[in-house]
């Protein structure tokens, strides 16, 4: 019994880390007042571009660097788009998700040659994380220590993300780009360099993310296989708020609801229904939301009659 | 350069596509003055001011701000100047702090990197101690009082050193009382601090309180500068227009009939559940103009839509023309004879991106003048209607097909009161804020329909945040504050100060049943 909720908890951490990076990146663009939901697409791109990096150049870390790179470019052109071209977000977070899941799959098959996935033991994958000392401990030690390495820095970023948004100068600056971007103006300074900031970090946490998925556990690129976990981040930042340590416990949740998932096929349950506990959450948290969130709107809607 | 200038305009233009908001301005505004800039709407006040505060960059002149000039438009480089603006539409944050929205763009920090919240609290209770203007540094601003707010944005204009204070009609949000205090703290800001203060405003009196000269603009254009002392607000009037006005006080009703409007115990919430009419009663005469006064948010929308069945009445009588409105909507209740100016033109009053002549027909569609077997549009007769109204209301617009959202405020107003008033069988109309934001021509213009009306033995209720307007048309006053009615007036039997009290809640029958 004991072991079976290890081995819960322990699916747990690993679903849900490419999920807060994701989410780490997108809490930035939320509260900035960007709706990015090519966050899926921009991981995907960091997969295959971590895979690329990883088995040319034989390193895990240039693999992780290129993922961040081109997290980067596709966090600048959604920005430019966005802020620059005042385009609909909304629309260009979709071609943006269109455009990765299209790009990715071409160039699997014109530089790899292959269709459906590439693995090959040449791709270096991300170190695990020993800690002696955890080894010791029951039931903690087991499930905290042997991770993936950016399964302990996604716990990092969540500190760092918390403490940039509400401990910080840009943090207020950040915020109040979103929530007013007028006065943010007024007060001598261009609420749009936010905006592209923050862009720019949800780009990069969203390539780490995938660069997660593709070096972390698995070794290997294949097609579509962020899976929408950028969509399921998207439903964190909503869920928790985009207030960092809220939104890693909500992609705990869906990291729980994974691993539960899994284990239910054990057990003979239909992995094509246990597969949907993590889009029924979803669709719970949204209703969670909407629900809680007309208390909210009166207080929004009281100052803007004012 | 005149060493005593806090500011220099020289030729200014600012031209927008289709527009040409400032037209070779030149003024000058005098060290520790304070200036008013009056004019109608969209005269370029405040274009002008924003061009100095950064906001607008000209397409020709220069701006000297005390003898230097302005290098680049940019807000960050005219604040480094001493330049600071309050403008109409707060700046401010609604989730912050008082503290954290003073200090934004201007952090004080600890360790180099981290925000330094006492810091910003001190440095607030600072600002507040020196300047007088009280106000919670730990409030959330979304729960202030506009007044409040009002002082908010004061605050953080003097935290980023402003010598030069741009108030863009700082009083519209005010009550009477308010505006006094207001005053009182700006001469104050003036004559200890040698502050220079330039304030944007339409209302003649306080130009006439609070200001040393005053410079009146229309159509882009500065049409003079003179020592308030050496004009009267007729004057100036007449400037602002560029024609005689009469905006003096109208002739009371005299024939005033039947009660036409009845409500009784009326109560009703508003969208958040919140009780926001609490047991009123009032009634409306034929042939009379009963003006509801009150601060905007204390329930008088509310009452409209309750009037007119956009909002549920949850309990209590509203009778029009002795029929109860309960479980009736709005075109059953339109039926009975009611017309309603909503107070938001743009988003009640007409549809935005339909046409000028969808919108004057809206109501009439199926009248079998425009429409053969109720569906079928006639668009020749439509047509000769709509060029009819429109010259008879005189709405400017590029053409009767163009989207009535791209009319100016004074020409929707115009159209939503040109449809409002042709309602042959109407004999009941509420009236909502029908000048706000429109020019003194057009507000003059819309005062006359509305007592036309009054003359026809129309019921008209006019609920109005503008005190000068109440007291102007209106046979009796009520104010509402929190949802009640605290004080019935004859209007010339009362002043500004006393409906002024009652709308603040200060005196009057107010039970808080908190």
């Amino acid at each position: 019994m004991l072991e079976t909720v290890l081995a819960i908890l322990q699916n747990t951490l690993r679903s849900a880390t490419p999920i807060i990076l994701a989410a780490m990146g997108g809490q930035f663009t939320e509260h900035a007042g960007i709706m990015n939901i090519g966050m899926d697409g921009i991981m995907l791109m960091g997969s295959f571009f971590a895979v690329l990096a990883s088995y040319y150049l034989a390193s895990a870390a240039l693999g992780v660097l290129a993922a961040i790179l081109i997290g980067l470019l596709m966090g600048i052109l959604f920005g430019v788009l966005v802020i620059r071209f005042r385009s609909d977000e909304f629309i260009i977070g979709v071609a943006l998700n269109i455009f990765a899941g299209g790009v990715t799959v071409f160039l699997l098959r014109t530089i790899f040659g292959v269709a459906g996935a590439f693995a090959d033991p040449a791709i270096k994958a991300l170190p695990y994380v020993s800690l002696d000392f955890l080894n010791d401990v029951p039931f903690i030690g087991p499930l905290l220590n042997n991770n993936s390495i950016l399964v302990y820095v996604s716990w990092l970023l969540v500190l760092i993300c918390w403490i940039a948004v509400y401990k910080t100068p840009f943090g207020l600056r950040l915020r109040a780009s979103g929530e007013h971007p007028e006065s943010l103006r007024s007060a001598g300074v261009n609420p749009n360099k936010l905006k592209y900031i923050s862009s720019m970090l949800c780009g990069m946490l969203c390539g780490l993310a995938g660069a997660h998925l593709a070096l972390g556990y698995l070794t290997q690129f294949s097609e579509g296989m962020s899976s929408s976990r950028g969509f399921i981040a998207f439903a964190c930042i909503i869920f928790g708020r985009a207030n960092p340590p809220k939104v890693f416990l909500a992609s705990l949740l869906f990291g729980f609801m994974d691993a539960l998932a899994l284990r239910l096929q054990f057990v003979g349950i239909s992995s094509n229904l246990s597969g949907m506990m993590p889009y029924i959450m979803t669709v719970l948290m949204m209703v969670y939301v909407v629900v809680t969130d007309n208390a909210r709107k009166s207080r929004t809607l009281k100052l803007n009659a004012g | 350069m005149d060493e005593r200038a806090a500011v220099e305009f020289r030729n200014i233009s600012v031209r927008f596509p289709g527009v040409l908001a400032n037209d070779s301005v030149s003024l000058t505004v005098k060290r520790g003055e304070i200036f008013a800039l009056v004019g109608e709407n969209g005269a370029g006040k405040t274009t002008l001011m924003k061009v100095l505060y950064g906001m607008n960059r000209p397409t020709q002149g220069e701006v000297f701000v005390f003898g230097s000039r302005l290098e680049k438009y940019d807000p960050a480089y005219s604040i480094s100047l001493g330049v600071g603006m309050v403008h109409q539409h707060f700046m401010l944050v609604p989730s912050f702090t008082v503290a954290q929205n003073i200090v934004l763009g201007r952090e004080p920090k600890k360790s180099g990197v981290f925000y330094d919240k006492r810091a910003a609290e001190r440095i607030t209770h600072e600002l507040i101690k020196a300047y007088g203007l009280e106000v919670d540094a730990n409030a959330v601003v979304a729960d202030l009082s506009v007044g409040a707010q009002q002082r908010v944005e004061i605050l953080k204009t003097l935290y980023r050193g402003a010598d030069i204070l741009v108030l863009d009609e700082p009083t519209a949000v005010l009550t009477p009382n308010e505006t006094k205090e207001f005053f009182d703290v700006l001469r104050g800001i003036v004559s200890e601090k040698g502050v220079t203060v330039i304030i944007i405003t339409h209302k003649l009196n306080e130009v006439m309180e609070i200001s040393d000269r005053v410079g009146v603009m229309r159509a882009g254009k500065l049409v003079g500068v003179c020592n308030t002392n050496e004009v009267t607000s007729q004057q100036l009037a007449s400037m602002m227009v560029g024609r005689e006005v009469l905006l003096d006080a109208v002739e009371r009703s005299t024939t005033v009939g039947e009660p036409r409007v009845v409500i009784k115990d009326l109560n009703v919430y508003d969208d958040r559940g919140l009780h926001v009419v609490k047991g009123l009663s009032l009634s409306v005469r034929a042939g009379e103009i009963l003006g509801v006064a009150g601060v905007e948010g204390n329930g008088q929308s509310e009452l409209a839509e309750a009037i007119t069945g956009l909002r549920k009445i949850a309990s209590g009588v509203v009778s029009i023309n002795g029929v109860s409105v309960s479980g009736l909507g709005p075109g059953e209740i339109r039926a009975l004879g009611v017309s309603h100016v909503p107070e938001d033109r743009l988003r009640t009053g007409v549809s935005a991106p339909a046409s000028v002549a969808d919108n004057l027909l809206a109501g009439k569609q199926r009248d079998n003048r425009f429409a053969r077997a109720r569906i079928h549009r006639r668009s020749a007769s439509i047509s000769r209607y709509v060029d009819e109204v429109k010259t008879q209301f005189d709405i400017r617009a590029a053409g009767s097909d163009v989207a009535a959202g791209s009319l100016s405020g004074g020409n929707i107003q115009k159209l939503v009161v040109a449809r409002e008033f042709s309602f042959e069988h109407a004999n009941v109309l509420v009236i909502c804020q029908p000048t706000r934001g429109v020019d003194i021509g057009a507000m003059e213009y819309i005062h006359s329909l509305i007592l036309a009306k009054r003359s026809d033995g129309c019921a008209i209720l006019l609920i109005s945040a503008d005190l000068d307007e109440l007291f102007r048309i209106s046979d009796r006053i009520v104010t509402m504050y929190e949802g009640e009615l605290t004080g019935e007036f004859v209007t010339g039997e009362t002043n500004h100060y006393e409906v002024g009290a009652y709308m603040a809640g200060a005196i009057g029958g107010v039970n808080h049943d908190v």
